[in-house]
């Protein structure tokens, strides 16, 4: 079985020695850089649920992501206390998600246009809140701001509690649980006939549906749910950064998490997740010097992925290891050898 | 009056823009189906030489008409050899290829000519009407993008190489039979297209200082012109840069500038959920 069949499985020894080394990464370093790899690690895993699994690629992915950012940093100007925001910082960007996957899946547009239009959406957002500066543009006691965006409004503090906020180690920890926390949920819905549905729905929608299962209602819900964890990651990094800018909804935005998502791996959970904090990473390493441009690094990285890995690195290192596994017990392996005759989905496509 | 005027050339001015700046992205879209996310770096690349030759001296009608589509033409041409016909039949692998040759090309400016605006003088100077200061250049590129239309047309209606295009695009296997290479063809039109960026570049240059990303601001208006319009290269992005023009000006006189452009993405957003093929999808079936 290749890594692209594969649902995966839950290891659980792998998710508890991750949880300990996040637990105790704090001992041995800053956790000022750690904070931001986790959110973005928590943006691409959303983005890889939907691509990977259920073979929705949403080129505006970072609508969502800047939409739990912003609807966190106006709800919070607003009530001053922390709760209400965070849960609107994932109900906004759900219910706006959940209008346009409705839109695009009951209306049967194929993977091309959901491209064009999620990309569409990304640049409403962005050119809407570029050009809100001024007095006229105000959510109740929130200025927009426009290109500068909404600085200086209170981080999250304990539920009950506006007077204890929190920033610095805290805010780490919430990040670290927040992505293992949505790590678990997607591994339960992938374990579950929901997540099952979702890959059968990538790999032949019209059987899916032939079958009986209401694929447009699927498609809507993964979507939702996937927006919503972008939101959470949004809301997050407002709290890292302490101030949002329209820049969370920029094309660059856009195009980075895409990159990190199919650098790491379609079709798997920990590769985008680990290609975010790798990449993320880099891109750190690279702002801090200005011979190479950032972008030069990750144009010329995202072509040859896709010219040359089109899976991602960790599906690839996985197939590696299978296969070298495999030579040992090449004569047991018949089964194995009649599934590769019959072709893989990545053949197929292609 | 003047008033009426001046907004019936703004309007035309926009459809201008519109069909100027897709052409490349339309004959790429509708020849091959292949959508180029780099097209907007394509554009910017025509207008970085443009002003390159413009400063080393070079007349810059002859910099903007023919070096610039050369240059660009080139480019187009590497990059159909290096990344594109790796990719034919899968859309979204070549949409994610183009979107990192736009990050690559962006750095590679950015490398070159710095991260600041360079800009060159219109040619042309405004003239008056009535009350209104109007800019004279802009009816350049209005006759430029008729020009450039009436001379695709031509080109893909009368003569044998359009024909083979658009055999080409219809059966390329009936094409392959004839004895023509299917895949040749696809390399030429890529050129073309490319080359044709780099001349809306170039025409479009003096307007604006240029960035290096400045791509950003042509490819969404490009993409959602040419994906509206649908398969057929001229009635689709003709009809859909006239709707997107004339929507997006309106609302601009009337409302607010920013406003227009997003009545313009949105309404991009509503047609496509209408008319999934576009709108030669369903009208205009026959057309080039």
């Amino acid at each position: 079985m290749t890594a692209w069949q594969s649902v995966g499985r839950m290891h659980w020894g792998w998710f508890l020695l991750c949880s300990a080394v996040l637990l105790l990464l704090p001992l041995v370093t800053d956790t000022h850089t750690p904070t931001l790899l986790l959110v973005w690690a928590l943006f691409a895993l959303s983005l890889g649920m939907m691509w990977g699994y259920a073979g929705l690629l949403s080129f505006g992915h970072a609508a969502y992501f800047g939409l739990g950012a912003y609807a966190y940093a106006i709800a919070v100007v607003n009530i001053g206390e922390s709760t209400i925001p965070l849960l609107l910082s994932m109900l906004v960007p759900a219910v706006v998600a959940a209008i346009i996957g409705a839109m695009m899946f009951y209306g049967r547009i194929s993977d091309v246009y959901m491209g064009v239009i999620t990309l569409v959406v990304t640049l409403i957002l962005f050119k809407f809140m570029s050009a809100t500066a001024g007095d006229a543009y105000v959510i109740g006691a929130a200025r927009l701001g426009g290109f500068n965006g909404i600085p200086g409004f209170q981080t999250l503090n304990v539920p009950g509690y506006p007077e204890i906020s929190l920033f610095g180690l805290p805010t780490y920890y919430i990040c670290a649980a927040a992505l293992l926390l949505c790590y678990l949920i997607c591994r339960w819905m992938l374990a579950r006939s929901f997540g099952r549905i979702l890959i059968g729905i990538r790999e032949n929608e019209a059987r899916c549906e032939l079958m009986g299962y209401n694929v447009p209602a699927c498609k809507t819900a993964i979507f939702t749910i996937c927006a919503a964890m972008a939101g959470l990651a949004g809301c997050l990094f407002a709290n890292w950064a302490e101030i949002v800018t329209p820049r969370v909804f920029s094309l660059g935005q856009a195009a980075e998490v895409l990159i990190w998502v199919i650098v790491g791996g379609l079709g798997t959970l920990i590769g985008p997740i680990l290609g975010a904090m790798a990449l993320g990473y880099v891109k750190i390493l690279l702002g801090e010097q200005t011979v190479i441009d950032n972008s030069l690094i990750l144009g010329a990285l995202l072509i040859i992925v896709v010219l040359g890995i089109p899976r991602g690195v960790v599906p690839a290192v996985i197939a590696l290891w299978n296969s070298r596994s495999r030579l040992g017990r090449r004569r047991k392996g018949s089964e194995r050898g009649m599934r590769r005759r019959l072709g893989t989905p990545a053949e197929e496509r292609a | 009056m003047d008033y009426a005027g001046v907004v019936t050339l703004e309007i035309l001015y926009m459809i201008a823009f519109l069909v100027l700046t897709s052409a490349g992205l339309a004959i790429v879209f509708g020849m091959m189906r292949v959508i180029n996310l780099a097209h907007g770096e394509f554009v910017m690349l025509g207008g970085y030489t443009t002003i390159a030759c413009s400063r080393a001296g070079i007349d810059i009608y002859v910099a903007m008409l023919v070096i610039s589509p050369i240059v660009v033409g080139l480019v187009g041409l590497i990059v159909e050899r290096c990344i594109i016909r790796f990719l034919y039949g899968r859309m979204i692998d070549t949409m994610l290829a183009t979107w990192g040759l736009s990050l690559l090309l962006i750095g590679l400016v950015t490398l070159i000519f710095g991260n600041s605006a360079v800009s060159v003088p219109a040619p042309i100077p405004g003239y008056q009407l009535g009350d209104y200061q109007m800019g004279g250049y802009n009816l350049f590129i209005i006759l430029v993008t008729v020009a450039l239309v009436v001379a695709m047309w031509g080109v893909l209606k009368f003569t044998r190489a359009g024909l083979i295009a658009r055999g080409a695009m219809q059966g390329p296997d009936v094409v392959a039979s004839l004895g023509y290479n299917p895949r040749k063809v696809y390399m030429i039109t890529f050129t073309v297209g490319a080359a044709l960026s780099g001349l809306a570049g170039g025409v479009l240059a003096p307007l604006t200082g240029l960035l290096p990303s400045a791509g950003a601001a042509y490819i969404a208006k490009a993409f959602i012109t040419v994906i509206t319009g649908g398969a057929a290269v001229i009635s689709g992005t003709l009809s859909s840069a006239v709707i997107f023009g004339a929507i997006n000006q309106v609302v601009s006189f009337a409302v607010h500038p920013v406003l227009g452009e997003i009545a313009m993405l949105a309404l991009a957003i509503v047609l496509l959920r209408l008319m999934p093929k576009g709108i030669t999808g369903r009208f205009f079936r026959d057309g080039t």
